[in-house]
């Protein structure tokens, strides 16, 4: 159960499938071959299935995506998604349990349990630290108990015995996924599984679960020097939308989380219209889609839920953070842009190919081959989400004796070149026909297509996007770019994040033993 | 309907009741998995030319795409001690030099022009130079990373410019704390300056030259190349394309076999403080075997129930059970052609860094005196078996693993062998392997965390006093504090 880590591959990765519209002569080809293989059906109950049939090998890979991540936590509960994600690898009232009649009863007595204590602990005057102690034992015992009933990873161990790989799910600011691949013949296991996770999830062993996650927020940023920047800058970034907040939670929260509230979450956002499930691999829809049908009919029908009203406010000052620690510097910087829906999305992803695609992108050739300043820079957008407005983010490594201001500096050259000089046709031209080659080169990979074929299920309404697209991106132009960088790449819009290294105070400072 | 059937399954269960209650209420194992469809995984040709160059070819028309690579004995092992991190700058400086007909920046226009690209890495036991491009460019880009193989252009501006990105990764290397607990524990088990563990300094690669970077190429570009092609192509006209190239080459010079003295490992308990993090990370190691070995399918059993995601010992005791770590894996390690590691590793919350490391232990004790269970023993080996397919469902996995095979002198038929073997795989193998292999008194134990916060200390895991390990780095220039 990996969370999506804040450097994400999978955003990258549809930054490229995004940007890899690009397709010509490919195109039609293409979008017809898959017109053939692909069948997609919406569920009486809002679910919608998708099934792309690539028989290379006997084997297949799903992912069901859910339209809710981290940015539909409610206030004082960030992390609840990801805790929620967690849960739905604890197994159903059917599976990994004992007696699950009793089990229900047990479950019960924990949430009342901990409610008790944490009204306790919550108290801001007159709290008693003696019943505290007591609430906390009787909220262990409560446990206890209803581990009694629990046959633990039995969910993951049956799909694992049956040759289940990447077994995984992650949990994003937009969305949850989960996936893995198996053999063909278990395909029918896999519905039994999936279908039941989704309609049945039993809030098993919760709050163990908690502080897994906890250990989790230790390993990714309190413990990581860009964990913890990247944290602090987008809190610093936003002022009144969720994508400032934590992900994975802020520690006071995400410590009180209780099942209950997952289990509210997964009751409102777990329902078959915010859900679609791709799988992709050998399979015949003829075939299979009956019997999906049928397993996946369980999921609960129900509303789309609500869209969130909140809209970032227009940035109007420059803000900054520094880090000063003892660790190595790093710069990072960002602006405000629209979401994945926005005419110019195609346009931003031109911008980040040119500038930070490989040996020959400018900010290669700049910080890193010509100045010497820098081991690496890039410029990457959306960030940290696309489904609402994100950001355009710049970060950059600096050499040893260099600084984070060389590297704004240097950065803002960049930009200021794309402001007022138009790229070269071969730039230009060079994004567009690695894009069409990136995207040609993932479709060959089950998993990854099924993730990008239910995602586009998602975002757009219609998988066959992932093709069309391409028309918009074969439609920028070096007037889009510059007109884009000019209206974005602005000093009010900019937030920066830095790491400043102080010198070692006198003991540890080798960070050797004590 | 399915449906239905499973319910009157589960009715079923319930009504039968009695101490078998729960083995007939598992509605999942009412559903059949119907035989797998029929699958050969397609081989690549293989193709031994006189000179003892091995080719391999493997046609795939999925997309329209060529790749391909020349597999090159020798890597950093092979450096010499003074010039670590030799190996990082020359496959480097290799391909960002270019050609004697085609400066690297050249080369990463026209590539990139192309959707193309030629890239050249370096391993601890080789190096290598592949490609990849769009069908129609199959000439022009093989043609440049042919070029490329015999014909670099070492230049002195790009072996700095790799010089200073070493350099930033040396400075840095600190920075990770898991970076820091995998580094020193591997120290701890080869020492640290063994092939396989000693570390590049700013002095090291200061040292290395362009004389360097010509010598190794030279010596290496001799030895048994392993050409791999994939891809949409005709085989036999690929064929007489890679024969045109590699055939008028001289007979191959294989490099001397690979011999090191990898020194005992170090008993005890080692600890590195961190002052800026808020999770111990837990390294617990010793020495593994290599494949060659009869014992590893038994010992790769024994891993399944020791460290399987899941389903694994340590992750129901130390994950699931105690909520200790997000992070938690162990395994005995086998190389191809030297012996890999045993390494348990544990990440939790500074103050329950003595509770965790004690259950790790324990674990790794039980292995030689809890008896293993038929049912953890079928558990593991359905694991494994019923995924196996995995290793070879595509057409470029399938290469890769014969590539490997070639490489380290295996017989093509490895896997299949291994798989039999695993299907063999016995209560009583898994049991002797593990009292053969894990010997709980000769690991070394290393926490890396924040010192003031654990608590209760290290003392008490009564492995007496912890070692302190100094991880700081060499400056040779003092000037430059960052």
């Amino acid at each position: 159960m990996q969370r999506k880590a804040i450097f994400s591959l999978r955003k990258s990765v549809l930054a490229l499938v995004l940007a890899a519209m690009g397709v010509c002569g490919v195109r039609a080809q293409d979008l017809k071959s898959f017109e053939q293989r692909i069948t997609t059906k919406v569920l009486p109950n809002g679910l919608t299935i998708l099934i792309c049939e690539r028989p290379e090998a006997p084997v297949f890979s799903f992912a069901t995506f859910i339209d809710a991540g981290d940015v539909n936590d409610p206030s004082g509960a960030s992390g609840l998604a990801h805790m929620f994600e967690h849960l739905a690898f604890k197994g159903t009232s059917q599976i990994g349990t004992k007696d699950y009649a009793a089990e229900k009863i047990a479950l019960e007595k924990v949430e009342t349990a901990n409610d008790a204590y944490e009204a306790e602990y919550l108290k801001p005057v007159g709290r008693d630290e003696q019943k505290l102690a007591e609430l906390k034992k009787a909220f262990l015992a409560a446990q206890t108990e209803a581990e009694k009933y629990v046959i633990p990873n039995e969910f993951t161990e049956v799909a694992q015995r049956n040759g289940a790989v990447g077994l995984n799910a992650y949990t994003a600011l937009d969305e949850t996924v989960y996936f893995w691949s198996m053999p063909e013949n278990r395909l029918e296991l896999w519905a039994w599984l999936e279908s039941g996770r989704l309609s049945d999830t039993v809030p098993r062993e919760f709050y163990k679960e908690r502080d897994v996650v906890n250990e989790e927020r230790r390993m990714r940023t309190d413990s990581s020097p860009t964990g913890r920047l990247f944290e602090q800058f987008l809190a610093t970034a936003y002022v009144a939308h969720n994508y400032g907040r934590s992900g994975v939670g802020w520690p006071s929260e995400v410590g009180q989380i209780t099942a209950t509230e997952a289990m509210e979450f997964h009751k409102k956002y777990y329902v078959g219209s915010n859900i679609v499930v791709a799988v992709v691999g050998d399979v015949k829809a003829a075939e299979a889609m009956p019997m999906l049908e049928r397993y996946f009919s369980k999921v609960p029908g129900g509303p789309k839920p609500e869209d969130m009203t909140t809209v970032e406010p227009k940035q109007f000052a420059e803000k900054s953070v520094i880090i000063r620690e003892q660790t190595q510097p790093f710069y990072v910087e960002g602006y405000h842009r629209p979401n994945y829906r926005d005419p110019d999305n195609s346009v931003y992803d031109a911008i980040s190919d040119i500038l930070s695609n490989g040996r020959v992108s400018r900010l290669y050739r700049s910080l890193v081959r010509d100045q010497r300043i820098a081991a690496g820079a890039a410029g990457f957008s959306p960030f940290p989400g696309e489904k609402y407005p994100g950001l355009f983010a710049f970060f950059a490594v600096p050499l040893p004796g260099h600084t984070p201001t060389e590297m704004r500096e240097a950065i803002h050259k960049e930009i200021d070149r794309l402001k007022t000089t138009d790229v070269t046709d071969a730039e230009l031209q060079m994004y567009k026909t690695r894009t069409r080659a990136d995207l040609l080169r993932g479709l060959a990979d089950n998993q990854g297509l099924a993730n990008a074929l239910a995602e586009y299920q998602t975002r757009y309404g219609d998988w066959r996007e992932l093709f069309l697209e391409l028309d918009r991106v074969d439609k920028v132009s070096k007037a889009d770019i510059r007109r884009v960088a000019n209206q974005v790449f602005v000093d009010s819009n900019r937030t920066s994040a830095e790491i400043d290294t102080q010198p070692a105070a006198i003991q540890g400072a080798k960070g050797g033993a004590q | 309907m399915k449906v239905q059937l499973i319910f009157a399954g589960f009715l079923i269960g319930i009504l039968a009741g009695g101490a078998n209650l729960r083995a007939q209420s598992k509605p999942w194992e009412r559903i059949a998995a119907p035989p797998l469809h029929a699958f050969n995984p397609h081989q690549p040709q293989r193709i031994e030319l006189k000179n003892g160059i091995v080719l391999f070819l493997q046609e795939d028309r999925e997309l329209p795409f060529v790749s391909g690579s020349v597999l090159i004995p020798g890597g950093s092992r092979d450096e010499t001690t003074a010039k670590t991190g030799m190996i990082g700058l020359y496959s480097g400086t290799w391909r960002t030099s270019g050609s004697e007909t085609m400066n690297g920046d050249a080369m990463d226009d026209l590539l990139a022009a192309k959707a193309a690209t030629i890239e050249t890495r370096g391993d601890n036991d080789s190096t290598s130079l592949s490609w990849d491009s769009l069908k129609g460019d199959t000439d022009d880009v093989y043609g440049l990373a042919v070029d490329l193989l015999f014909h670099p252009r070492f230049s002195a501006e790009k072996l700095q410019l790799a010089q200073q990105q070493a350099a930033t990764g040396i400075v840095r290397r600190n920075d990770s704390e898991s970076g820091i607990a995998f580094r020193e524990s591997a120290k701890l088990v080869y020492g640290a300056d063994g092939p396989y563990t000693r570390q590049a300094e700013l002095a090291t690669i200061g040292a290395v030259t362009l004389a360097d970077l010509n010598a190794w190429h030279d010596r290496t570009l001799r030895g048994k190349l392993i050409v791999s092609v994939s891809g949409d192509f005709d085989a036999a006209a690929m064929e007489a394309k890679l024969r045109a190239t590699f055939e008028p080459l001289a007979a191959v010079k294989p490099l001397p076999a690979h011999k090191e003295a990898i020194a005992e490992t170090k008993p005890g308990l080692y600890f590195i403080n961190k002052a800026d993090v808020n999770q111990s990370n837990i390294q617990i190691v010793g020495l593994g075997t290599d494949r060659h070995n009869p014992d590893v399918p038994a010992l790769a059993v024994m891993n399944e129930i020791l460290g399987g995601a899941f389903s694994g010992r340590l992750f129901q005791k130390i994950r699931t059970e105690k909520g200790l770590a997000y992070a938690v894996s162990g395994s005995y390690g086998y190389s191809y052609d030297h012996p890999g590691m045993f390494r348990v590793t544990a990440m939790t919350k500074s103050a329950s860094t003595v509770d965790a490391t004690k259950e790790a232990i324990a674990q790794i004790s039980a292995l030689t005196d809890r008896p293993y269970s038929e049912v953890e023993l079928k558990r593991a080996k359905d694991d494994i078996l019923n995924s196996f397919l995995f290793q070879y469902d595509t057409r470029d996995k399938v290469l890769a693993e014969r590539v490997r095979l070639e490489f380290y002198g295996y017989p093509a038929d490895y896997l299949e062998t291994y798989k039999a073997a695993i299907e063999k795989v016995t209560l009583a193998d898994v049991t002797a392997v593990a009292k053969k292999y894990i010997h709980p008194d000769k690991v070394a134990v290393l926490v890396v965390g924040n010192g003031p916060e654990i608590k209760p200390g290290l003392d008490e895991l009564n492995m007496g006093p912890a070692q302190p390990i100094d991880i700081s780095i060499p400056r040779p220039q003092q000037e430059k504090k960052q």
